[in-house]
C-alpha cells in the first residue's frame, strides 16, 4: 500500500518509534525512512553518532535511541524530510513534535493549528511551541508543537488556519 | 577557427564537474552553454539533494550551482564559459559548430570532448495535449524557480517519478493547488520520502491511473483522468475529471546525445537508460577516442552520479591530453566506487543493468 500511496501503515510507523518510557524520558529522533536509496546525511549530521548507515548509502539508517539526545540537528538535513522529534517528557497528557516545514508564513509561537495525519486529514488541534529556522538549518524551519499523545503515532503535519 | 584544449558541452552537474576536473589536471577547457545563465537543471532545484557528502548531499540544487561556479571562477585562468552558444554541429575532425547569442555562427575545433549535454523531457499523447495550459513538469519548474512565474492556479501532475513529486510539492510551496498525481505505473516511481512528503499534505497520489483527455476551448479548462489495468488498458467507467488549468507532464527523460551520434560515436538504446546513449568505457569515453560523455547524456540518472561522473570524465578527458595527475588511479577509483555507491542499491538494479549494457 506505501507504495502505491505514500502514506506509511501504523504498523510500520510503529516500529520507527522507539518505546514508550524512552519517549517519556526526553527528545529523541524518529527516522521515517522505509526505503533503501542512496543517502547518508542523517549520518553525517548527527553529532553523537546516534544514527548509522554504515558503509553502503543506501542501508536504511539505524538510530540508536540510547544515544540520541533529541538535539534534532539531523531534522532540518534530511532531504527525505523524513525525521522528527518527539518528546514526551513535558506532560503526562501532551507529546511534543518537531517538525520540518518548509511553507510561507511561518506560523507564530502560541498559535492553534490544524494535526494532520500522515494521508494530510485533519485529526487534531495542535499548538505552536516555537519556530526555530537559524542559517544552519538552511531554509528547512523546524516547528515545535503539542499534541494529544493519543496522537502520538498519528500526527506528522499541520496547516495554519484559515 | 577557434582551437581549443578540451570542449566541455554543457554547464549543468556533469559539465561543471568535469570542466572542474580537467583543469585541475591542468587542461585548459572552454565550456558551452546554451542558457544565459550556467549551471543546467541545478538553478532551478530548490530542493535538498540526496546522496554523500562527495555529492553535496543536503544541499539544494541551486547552492550546489553557486559551489561549482565558484570552483570554476578559481580556475579563471584555465576554464572560459561561454554562455548563449548552443552547440548545433559535431563533425568528423573534432570541429563543433555554434549558435551564440542567436546570430555569430562559428566552428570550434577541440583536442578532445565530453559532452554533457543532459536530457529532454518526454511527451504523452492524449487528446488535446497541446492545448495552453499543458507543461513538461520541468518547465513548469523554471518558470517557479527560475522566474518566478506562477504557472496557474489549479495543478493536475502526471507522472509520479521524482521530479513529478518534487515539481508539486515545489508548486504547492508557491501557493498553488495540486489536485493529484497520478501514474499509469502501480507503484510510486519517485523516492517514497518525496511521495510521503506529498502525501500528509493530502495530495492524493493514484498509481495505475492515465489521462483519458484533455479538454478545452483556447486553453485547458479540465482532465478527465481513468484507472488502468495490468497491461496499462483504460478500464471504462473508472473516468474521473479533474478541473484545472494546468497540467504537467512528467513522465520520464531521455539521453539529449545527438551531438555524439552525430559525431559517429557507437550508440545503442538501453531501456533501462531510458534511451539511446553512446557506448563507452569505464573512463566514460566514447567510441571516438579523445571524446567523452558525463551526465544524464550517458543514461538517465540523479545529479549526484552526474557530478560524479562529470569529474571522472573531466579527469580522464585531461589524461588523454597528457595531464597526467600523479594520483590519476586513486582518483579515478575515487569516483567509480562512488559511483557504484550510487547506484548500488534496490533504486540502482536499472541503471546497474543500464551500465552493463552499455559497456564498449
Amino acid at each position: 500500500m506505501f507504495e502505491k500511496t505514500g502514506i506509511a501503515t501504523r504498523a510500520m510507523v510503529v516500529e520507527k518509534f522507539p518505546p514508550m518510557e524512552r519517549i517519556n524520558r526526553g527528545p529523541v529522533a524518529v527516522v521515517e525512512c522505509y526505503q533503501k536509496i542512496p543517502c547518508n546525511p542523517c549520518q553525517t549530521a548527527c553529532p553523537f553518532g546516534a544514527i548509522r548507515i554504515g558503509e553502503d548509502i543506501n542501508e536504511i539508517p539505524c538510530r540508536d535511541e540510547n544515544i540520541c539526545t533529541g538535539c534534532g540537528v539531523c531534522v532540518a538535513k534530511c532531504p527525505g524530510l523524513s525525521i522528527m522529534i518527539v518528546d514526551g517528557s513535558k506532560s503526562d497528557t501532551t507529546v511534543q513534535f518537531r517538525i520540518p516545514y518548509e511553507f510561507l508564513p511561518l506560523p507564530e509561537a502560541g498559535e492553534e493549528v490544524v494535526g494532520l495525519d500522515r494521508a494530510g486529514q485533519p485529526i487534531c488541534s495542535a499548538r505552536v511551541i516555537k519556530v526555530m529556522a537559524p542559517p544552519s538549518f538552511d531554509r528547512t524551519p523546524v516547528v515545535t508543537l503539542e499534541v494529544g499523545r493519543e496522537y502520538l503515532y498519528d500526527f506528522r503535519n499541520f496547516r495554519r488556519k484559515a | 577557427m577557434r582551437e581549443v584544449e578540451l570542449l566541455v558541452i554543457g554547464s549543468g552537474p556533469a559539465g561543471l564537474c568535469a570542466a572542474i576536473s580537467a583543469a585541475t589536471s591542468g587542461a585548459k577547457v572552454l565550456v558551452l552553454e546554451r542558457s544565459f545563465k550556467p549551471g543546467g537543471q541545478l538553478i532551478k532545484q530548490t530542493h535538498m539533494f540526496f546522496g554523500s557528502e562527495s555529492q553535496y548531499a543536503s544541499h539544494r540544487g541551486v547552492d550546489i550551482a553557486d559551489i561549482l561556479l565558484e570552483k570554476v571562477d578559481e580556475f579563471g585562468d584555465r576554464i572560459e564559459l561561454m554562455l548563449n552558444a548552443t552547440a548545433v554541429g559535431f563533425y568528423e575532425d573534432n570541429v563543433v559548430t555554434v549558435l551564440k547569442d542567436e546570430k555569430e555562427y562559428f566552428k570550434i575545433k577541440a583536442r578532445s570532448v565530453v559532452c554533457a549535454t543532459g536530457a529532454y523531457e518526454k511527451s504523452l499523447a492524449f487528446p488535446n495535449n497541446d492545448l495552453p495550459g499543458i507543461y513538461g513538469a520541468g518547465a513548469v519548474q523554471t518558470l517557479m524557480n527560475v522566474y518566478g512565474v506562477r504557472p496557474g492556479n489549479r495543478v493536475l501532475m502526471v507522472g509520479a517519478g521524482n521530479i513529478g513529486v518534487i515539481v508539486s510539492y515545489q508548486l504547492m510551496q508557491a501557493g498553488i493547488e495540486v489536485v493529484a498525481v497520478l501514474d499509469a505505473a502501480p507503484r510510486i516511481g519517485a523516492y517514497l520520502v518525496h511521495a510521503s512528503k506529498l502525501a500528509r499534505m493530502g495530495v492524493p497520489i493514484l498509481t495505475s491511473h492515465t489521462v483519458k483527455e484533455a479538454i478545452g476551448a483556447d486553453c485547458l479548462e479540465a482532465a478527465v483522468v481513468c484507472e488502468v489495468d495490468e497491461r496499462f488498458r483504460p478500464i471504462p467507467g473508472t473516468e474521473k475529471r479533474y478541473d484545472v488549468d494546468v497540467m504537467c507532464i512528467s513522465v520520464g527523460l531521455s539521453p539529449l546525445n545527438e551531438l555524439l551520434a552525430m559525431r559517429g560515436a557507437v550508440m545503442k538504446y538501453v531501456p533501462q537508460l531510458s534511451g539511446s546513449v553512446p557506448l563507452r568505457t569505464n573512463s566514460l569515453e566514447t567510441s571516438i577516442p579523445g571524446v567523452f560523455v558525463a551526465g544524464d547524456a550517458s543514461g538517465i540518472e540523479e545529479a549526484s552520479s552526474a557530478m560524479a561522473e562529470g569529474y571522472l570524465a573531466g579527469l580522464c578527458a585531461a589524461a588523454s591530453l597528457g595531464h597526467v595527475p600523479p594520483d590519476l588511479n586513486d582518483r579515478k577509483l575515487e569516483y567509480m566506487s562512488q559511483l557504484d555507491g550510487l547506484r548500488s542499491g534496490p533504486v540502482g538494479e536499472r541503471i546497474r543493468a543500464g551500465m552493463r549494457n552499455s559497456k564498449l
